[in-house]
């Protein structure tokens, strides 16, 4: 570690003599270290009166003065009477400013630290009230934000913005193609592969196709793409609101009196309750072809054979449950994101916290809401 | 290290700041053309311009964010401007920088903040640093429980003070101000002039300060420099009131300047 410290400057040093306090050489930040040790362990001795003496101070800064002050503190408060501090003329203001600084601000300064362990307790107590405020908020946030959307639909405005839904359509959903298209092809193989090998050991790897079809429909497809979405649209939307108000454009558009519900929000989620179905589709069809491929390679089945294993492994309603869950997603993600935006401060580090948050509750909420939707289906049996 | 002038004393001048045949620029264009500036010990430089002119530039290629094309800078007698690693953090620890909205470390509090070069230069115990830090808030007046705060919690002009005393914290000899008052109201303008003058002549720095502000120049400035046609002139207020150049003339008998500077006597 770089160090002012070792300059080889002469040492600062002091001494009681006599009652008199008596100090000399750099009393400076260079040497503070050092003389805050020593000077805690001074030893007040006796005596009633005391007078100090840095007239030997070759130099002296705001720290020594500062020093120099806290000593003489700490000698008052040890019972003895300081007469005179004494310093060299040049720098008789720099300790006035200081000791009237310090008489202004009080003698106790620093607030209590806590203790680790009261710390420890003070932040797990803040982080519970803070989740639950935050559930409270986002319930609201997403009343007015249904009430809008409600709204909207019921008696369309006029000043509906068209083009910026489709922009956010483009934006979350096409240009979310190749990746998702890759990833749904590439669980599809692993899925298959995984399930042909497990069943193989039964001579049922015919049933890998079931498995594949049923897995990826219901499920898997849906929730992959979900997940995905939320790390790159939902911290998209969280990050772009977040930066505008940080610029105050947020600011501004209030102040000409536009809805920054209708404006900002409602484009960005009737956006992604368009795209997230149609990617959610798409991304099923990959993870098909990704299995079917598999299937191919590793057991010899052959594209016709899988497509009338499919046909008898599922129906249109297996494709359905999965498909009708996207909406609800992509509500979710795009409400939390828009909802984190808002949030952000004026400051940088506010964004990239709230931007993590967003993801990471978006992919919560979306993970949550799918095992609610298992239990509901499962109980209205389908 | 040898032994410190007294600020305040007579004598040969000791030049702090050297700046020789200075050339920086984007791209095509020239923003100084071999500039010439000296910047003596225990003064207090205010260096305006126009906009675009390149004040800030200038400072930021004396403290070394910004590489000159040609030319020399050497600050305390030592080549600066761009230089690297052990040499250049020796003046680093040197001079304290205000940048113009604080630069504070926002997701630290104020004490903290003020911890930072501490921290990374010297050995001290917490505790010698907790007080410290309360020592130099109280410096630039600001109230105490402002050590606990984060930036964000403060106004443009506390940002200001903290930035001030963030610079401070390593007792530096050489004090850099970038438009130290722009964004304050005139009441809190005035009160950081005067804080500026305070510190300077109580802890005895020297100052280099960029500013606009014309009633700073008046109060708090020893010397002016003007950057003008990629050159710079230097001289006192007087002197430059004198001066003919056109932009000169305009800026120091303008109406805002009238208004300064009479009211500077």
């Amino acid at each position: 570690m770089p160090s002012i410290e070792n300059a080889a400057e002469p040492d600062a040093w002091f001494k009681i003599e006599q009652g008199v306090f008596k100090a000399g050489g750099q009393w400076t930040i260079a040497q503070s270290a050092r003389l805050d040790q020593k000077l805690r362990d001074l030893d007040a001795g006796s005596g009633e009166i005391i007078t100090m003496d840095a007239g030997g101070v070759d130099r002296l800064d705001s720290t020594g003065a500062w020093l120099l002050l806290r000593t003489r503190r700490a000698l008052e408060n040890a019972g003895r009477t300081v007469g005179d501090l004494k310093v060299p003329e040049r720098y008789a203001s720099l300790l006035e400013n200081l000791d009237r600084d310090d008489k202004r601000q009080g003698p106790d300064k620093p607030p209590p630290r806590m203790s680790p362990w009261q710390y420890r307790l003070y932040r797990i107590g803040k982080a519970t009230v803070e989740a639950g405020r935050q559930g409270w908020r986002m319930l609201g946030y997403l009343g007015r934000v249904t009430v809008e959307t409600g709204e909207m639909i019921a008696a369309p405005r006029k000043n509906l913005r068209f083009a910026a839904m489709m922009v956010q359509v483009e934006e979350t959903g096409i240009s979310a193609l190749p990746i998702v298209g890759l990833l749904a092809f590439l669980i599809g193989v692993v899925l298959a592969y995984q399930g042909a090998d497990q069943l193989k050991r039964f001579g049922a790897e015919i049933f890998t196709i079931n498995l594949l079809g049923v897995g990826v429909l219901r499920e898997i497809g849906g929730l992959i793409t979900a997940i995905i979405v939320a790390g790159r649209s939902g911290s998209a939307f969280t990050a772009h609101l977040g930066s505008m108000r940080v610029n105050q454009e947020i600011d501004a558009m209030q102040t000409m009196g536009m809805n920054t519900v209708d404006t900002l929000v409602l484009p960005r989620v009737i956006g992604l309750v368009i795209a997230l179905p149609l990617l959610t589709f798409y991304a099923n069809i990959m993870a098909l072809i990704g299995g079917a491929m598999m299937c191919y390679f590793n057991l010899g089945i052959t594209i016709p054979v899988f497509l009338r294993q499919l046909n008898q492994a599922v129906d249109v309603s297996t494709l359905m449950v999965g498909l009708v869950k996207a909406p609800v997603f992509a509500f979710v993600i795009a409400l939390v994101g828009c909802y984190e935006g808002f949030q952000v401060e004026r400051n940088a580090a506010s964004v990239g916290q709230l931007t993590t948050r967003s993801v990471v509750e978006s992919v919560f909420l979306v993970i949550v809401l799918d095992a609610a939707f298992s239990v509901m289906f499962s109980v209205m049996g389908i | 290290m040898p032994a410190e002038k007294d600020a305040s004393g007579p004598g040969k001048k000791d030049v702090v700041i050297h700046v020789k045949g200075l050339v920086t620029g984007f791209g095509r264009k020239i923003i100084h053309d071999h500039l010439d500036l000296d910047v003596y010990r225990g003064e207090v430089l205010g260096v305006v311009g126009g906009s675009g002119s390149g004040k800030s530039v200038l400072l930021r290629t004396i403290i070394g964010l910004n590489p000159p094309r040609q030319g020399t800078v050497e600050v305390f007698g030592k080549p600066a401007g761009y230089a690297e690693g052990a040499r250049m953090r020796a003046l680093e620890v040197r001079w304290g920088v205000l940048f113009q909205e604080g630069a504070l470390f926002s997701s630290q509090t104020i004490a903290e903040n003020i911890q930072v070069p501490l921290r990374e230069y010297t050995s001290m115990s917490q505790e010698l640093m907790d007080e410290i830090a309360a020592m130099k808030i109280a410096l630039v007046g600001l109230p105490p429980d402002t050590a606990l705060k984060l930036p964000s919690e403060l106004s443009g002009g506390m940002k200001k003070r903290a930035g001030l005393a963030r610079a401070l914290a390593l007792d530096p000899e050489l004090l850099f101000l970038d438009e130290p008052t722009s964004g304050l109201d005139p009441i809190s303008a005035d009160q950081f002039d005067q804080l500026i003058r305070e510190l300077q002549q109580s802890l005895g720095l020297t100052v280099f300060m960029v500013t606009h502000d014309l009633d700073s120049l008046a109060a708090v400035t020893d010397r002016i420099a003007v950057l003008i046609d990629k050159k710079i002139k230097t001289g006192t207020i007087e002197e430059l009131r004198k001066d003919k150049t056109p932009w000169i003339h305009e800026y120091f008998s303008g109406p805002r300047g009238h208004a300064a500077l009479a009211g500077s006597r």
